[in-house]
Parts: C-alpha cells; structure tokens; sequence
C-alpha cells in the first residue's frame, strides 16, 4: 500500500516537470503558428520591396530590411574585432609570466593580471546592463557629443558595445578550449606571442568564436529599443545610402505597426516578423551546428 | 632539477626571445585597448546618468522624486514621482516570475535529473529558443494573442494591462531561470544523492530534500538574475503594457514602466537640456540602479554554488 502510493507521488511529479517544459515549448510554437497564420499572405516581393505607407496593403519594409542589414554589418565589423582583440588580451597576454623577467616586469605583470580582474568583472556586469541603457548611452555620447546625429553609424556603434560583452565572453571560452601544448611546441620553435596568437590559438578557436559572433549578430538584429531611444525613424521612405544618414530597422517597423490599431497594420507586423524570425532563427541553428561539430571535433 | 628556469611551472610560458620587438609592443598596446573599451562603456554609463541627473536634481527636489506618488512630467502640472514607474515596473515583473519561477525550477529538474541525455539533447536547445526570440515578437505575441485569449477568462482586462505582458514576459526569462538552475543542480555531487537513495529515499523525496536544497543558492541566483532581466525588458511592455503611468497593484489595468517611459519619451521630439530630456536619464539612473544590485546579488549567489565544484 505505501509502495503504491510513493509509485503515485512518484509519476505525479515527475509529469509536472515534464510539463513545465512542456508549457514553453507550446507557448513558443502557438507564437510561431499565429505570427504565421496571420502573415504568411501578406508575405511577398511586394511586401519585401515596397516602402512605408498610409495603406497598409501598399506599405513594405524595403526601408528596413536595407536598414537592419546595414546596421548588422556595422556593428559586426565594430564588435567582432574589438571584441576578439579584447579576449586575446585577457587570455594570451595580460598577466602571463616570462621566466627570466626583471623584477619590473614581473611588476607589470602583475598590475596586468589586477586589471585583467577589473575587466572580467566589468563585462560580467556590463552583460546585465538592460540594453534601454546602452541607448541613452547612444544618444548623450554618439548622438550629441561625438555629433554622428541619428545616423546609422550611431546605431551600428551603440548596438555594437551593446554586443561586445557576448563576444568577449564567447570567445575567451573558444581561446581557453586551445590545448596548452599547441602554444607551448610554437613557443618552443621561437615564436613571438603574436605569431602564436595568429597562427596557432585564433585559427583553433576560429569556430567557437564564429558562434560567439553569430549569436551577437542574431542579438543585435532583434535589438528595438536602443536605437528607438537613439533615434531611428519610424517612418522612412528612403533607402539610407551612407552611414551618416538617418535610418529605420526592420524591428523598428514592426513596432510601428504593432502600435497601430487598424488590424491591417497588424497583419503587416506579423509578417515582418516572418522576415525577423526566419533570420534570427536561421542564425540561432547555423551557431548551434557550428558548436555541435566543434563539440564532436573535440571529443 | 631544483632550477626552476628549466621547469617552469605548469601555465608559464618560456619566451627565449629576449629582443622586444616593436611590432610586439604595438600589437599587445592594439589589444590592450580593445580590452579597455568595456571599461569605457561602463564609464560611458556611469558618466551620462549620473551627470544628466544631477542636472535633473538641480531642478526637481530629489524629495518629490522620491515622495511624490504621481509621474506627469509631461503635463502642464508636472509631478516628478518615480514610484508610479517603479510599481509598473515591478507588478510586471512580479508576474513574470510568477510564471516563470516555478517552470523554470522545474524545467531544469526535469533536464538535470529526469531526461535522457538525448532527451536533453534536444530540449535544452528548444527552451533556448526562447531566449532569442527577439523581443519586439513577444511584445506583438502579448498584445495580438494573449491580451483576447485572456479577455474572455479575466473579467474587466484592459486591451493594455500589466498581465498579458508580464506572462510573456516569464516566457521570455525562463530559459535564463531553467539553464543557470540546471547548471547548479549539475553542481550538487552525485554522492549526495547516492546517499540519500542509500537511505531509501525515493527520488522525488531526494530530489525535493536534498538535491534542490544543495543547490539552492545556485538557483536563487538564477531566479534574482531572471528578476534583474525581467526589470529591464523594453519592447514587451511598450508594446502591451500601456503608456498610463498608474500606481497600482491590480495586474488588469494598464501600466507604465521605467523602460516604457524612456521609450515614449526618445520617440518624441524632446530638445537637449530640457527638463523632459534629463527625466529620461534620472529615470535610467534609477534602473541602472536596481538591476546593478539585483545582478550583484545574484553573482554573490552565483559564486557561492561554483564553490562547491
């Protein structure tokens, strides 16, 4: 009799933590179905090709998919490089000790491994910051004092410090998974730490911080907020053609017609974020890949 | 072999090339300073809130900001209260956790101690989804879906109300809450559950008595950290929350949050130096604030459990 009771207690608990996985999951593709069962008939060259309008049947978001890709590529070539840079130093080079140092550099070693601590922490806490901020950030720095004005290259920068901590911490993970011995047989050959950097440890960390990078595009595609606060237009009905010129984003147009209350409008929010999703997604499986091979390379 | 010049210390690397070179020397300074931005960016932070609400205080008494229950900063009658934001802010987030506290601790037993490892496999991925949709979807999720599904259970539901966005919302923070939850549970020894099976115990009483006990600091920090995320999203409750600054606790009417209030404020045209432009920072500073605390905490928690690996 007990025994059947625990047996009882036992499959109820078990199923009520199947089911809190069970209920995500569900909310996630009642999400997808709805966003697809209302958009999927707006979704066409038109759509994709067509600028902003009073008609919602008229209106597209050619504006904002050239907008967003822009501001991609912007601030990936910003975040990517820092970002990596950074990691090399935190890994490679600050604080690592040289037999035969004098005692001054041994000091300066030591003040690089203090500020290598301040770093760590500094992105850990800067990963937490909500990403509201790094737009008022944006718009006091880029926007007035540096004096870029509601530009794209504004947008690409405060998107691109917003990423940095996913791309510092990604890839100081891939430089870490390097083997130790690697470094050591180039050292042993009489290579700078540079040469060692570049051509042992980046090459063999390249995929891990491929998906670090990955992850920070996917991010700063999704990103609203920080160039809503920067600045970016809601209403564009020109492509931007430079980086000094104003700009919309593909989420930014979404936001703008979610906040309409025609229904139409809301049909072409659902199928914008089609076109958002398709992307992120896509994104989010080219990481994951790249992880799982890089996963299986290392076993 | 007491010469430690031939045997180093495992971590040290032996550079028998003494000649600094110049290229070297540009190369570390180069990566030095791409280190130093994150700095900057902090800086940058610190700077631009503090200076801007400074300025904010030299012309709202920092009393009305704090004792003043009413947020008309943009009215003809200004009120500079920040609580009606506050309160906004953290009824959404307290349905947020609502959700997805308790789904989220079960969640992660169910990957950590229940799933096989292909089970696992293909789970974990899904539920991460989740934390990549972005975010202006769930803001449409919440108003278009959710808002009519709830209308016809919750009597007098506002079409902006502060529960359909704070469900999505936990939605949104469950993987954050499942995954660094899990990564504690993974934490506690298997010895510790041996010995608790040792003694009879059944798995779900070892489970709820033991292995969630140990790695309860883990998932505190898990569940202040999904908290911290919860107080800082944007584009949720922009879009379903309502733009009515309201002190209130009831999760029908609609509401105004600290993230919502920097939003409508940036998508008008507010001139530089004016009282309106300063709120936004003051406003900022004050979320800055409470996520930075709530982040602390919660790596306090955090560090506690890796102690234990």
């Amino acid at each position: 009799m007990q025994e059947k009771r625990s047996t009882w207690r036992e499959t109820l608990f078990r199923n009520a933590c199947l089911v809190a996985v069970v209920i995500p999951l569900g909310l996630l593709a009642l999400l997808i179905g709805d966003v697809v069962a209302d958009g999927i008939g707006r979704l066409n060259g038109q759509f994709l090709s067509s600028y902003p309008s009073r008609f919602a049947s008229r209106a597209g978001i050619l504006p904002g998919l050239v907008g967003s890709i822009m501001l991609v590529v912007l601030t990936a070539s910003l975040a990517i490089p820092i970002g990596v840079g950074a990691a090399l130093y935190l890994e490679e080079y600050a604080g690592q000790e040289t037999v035969g140092d004098s005692l001054a550099a041994r000091a300066a070693r030591v003040w690089d491994r203090y500020f290598a601590t301040v770093i760590e922490i500094n992105v850990a806490n800067l990963a937490g910051v909500p990403s509201v901020i790094y737009g008022l950030l944006g718009l006091q720095i880029f926007v007035r004092v540096v004096g870029m004005g509601r530009s794209l290259l504004a947008g690409g920068a405060t998107l691109a410090l917003l990423v940095l901590p996913v791309v510092i911490i990604a890839s100081r993970e891939a430089i870490r998974t390097v083997p130790r011995h690697l470094r050591e047989a180039a050292y042993g050959l009489g290579a700078t730490r540079w040469q060692v950097s570049r051509r042992i440890v980046l090459p063999s960390a390249a995929p891990g911080i491929l998906t670090g990078a990955i992850l920070a595009i996917s991010r700063a595609i999704g990103e609203t907020a920080p160039i809503i606060v920067i600045g970016a237009l809601t209403y564009v009905t020109f492509v931007p053609n430079n980086l000094s010129s104003e700009f919309t984003a593909l989420p930014i147009q979404i936001f703008n017609w979610v906040s309409r209350p025609q229904e139409e409008f809301a049909v072409n929010a659902a199928a914008g974020i089609i076109v958002l999703l398709v992307t992120v997604f896509s994104l989010n499986l080219i990481a994951v890949l790249l992880r799982n091979r890089l996963e299986r390379r290392l076993r | 072999m007491s010469d430690t010049a031939q045997t180093p210390a495992p971590g040290t690397v032996v550079d028998l090339s003494r000649k600094p070179r110049l290229g070297e020397t540009v190369i570390e300074n180069s990566l030095r300073i791409c280190a130093l931005v994150s700095i900057f960016t902090t800086v940058g932070i610190l700077y631009v809130l503090v200076s801007q609400t400074i300025q904010f205080f030299g012309e709202v008494p920092i009393r009305d900001f704090l004792f003043d229950t009413q947020w008309t900063p943009l009215f003809a009658d200004a009120h500079f209260g920040i609580w009606p934001l506050v309160g906004g802010t953290l009824l959404v987030s307290l349905v947020a956790m609502c959700v997805a506290l308790p789904l989220g601790i079960l969640a992660a037993v169910y990957l950590s101690e229940f799933a096989s490892t292909r089970a696992r496999s293909i789970l974990k991925p899904a539920i991460e989804i989740l934390a990549g949709v972005p975010t202006v979807v769930y803001g449409y999720f919440a108003l278009i879906t959710v808002t009519p599904i709830l209308q016809k259970f919750v009597p007098g539901l506002g079409g902006f109300n502060a529960l359909a966005p704070g469900i999505v919302m936990g939605i949104m923070i469950l993987p954050t809450i499942a995954s660094v939850s899990e990564d504690a549970l993974h934490a506690v020894p298997g010895k510790v559950r041996e010995a608790a099976y040792g003694l009879g115990a059944s798995k779900t009483s070892t489970i709820l008595r033991v292995t969630l006990p140990s790695a309860f600091s883990g998932i505190a920090a898990a569940v202040i950290l999904g908290f911290s995320r919860a107080i800082g999203e944007t584009m949720i409750v922009v879009i379903a929350a309502g733009q009515q600054a309201n002190l209130t606790i009831d999760p029908r009417e609609s509401v105004m949050t600290m993230t919502t209030y920097i939003v409508q404020v940036s998508m008008g045209d507010t001139p530089t130096g004016t009282i309106e432009y300063r709120t936004i920072f003051a406003v900022g500073f004050a979320l800055f604030v409470m996520t930075f605390l709530t982040n602390l905490v919660s790596q306090r928690l955090a560090k506690r459990f890796r102690g234990l690996e």
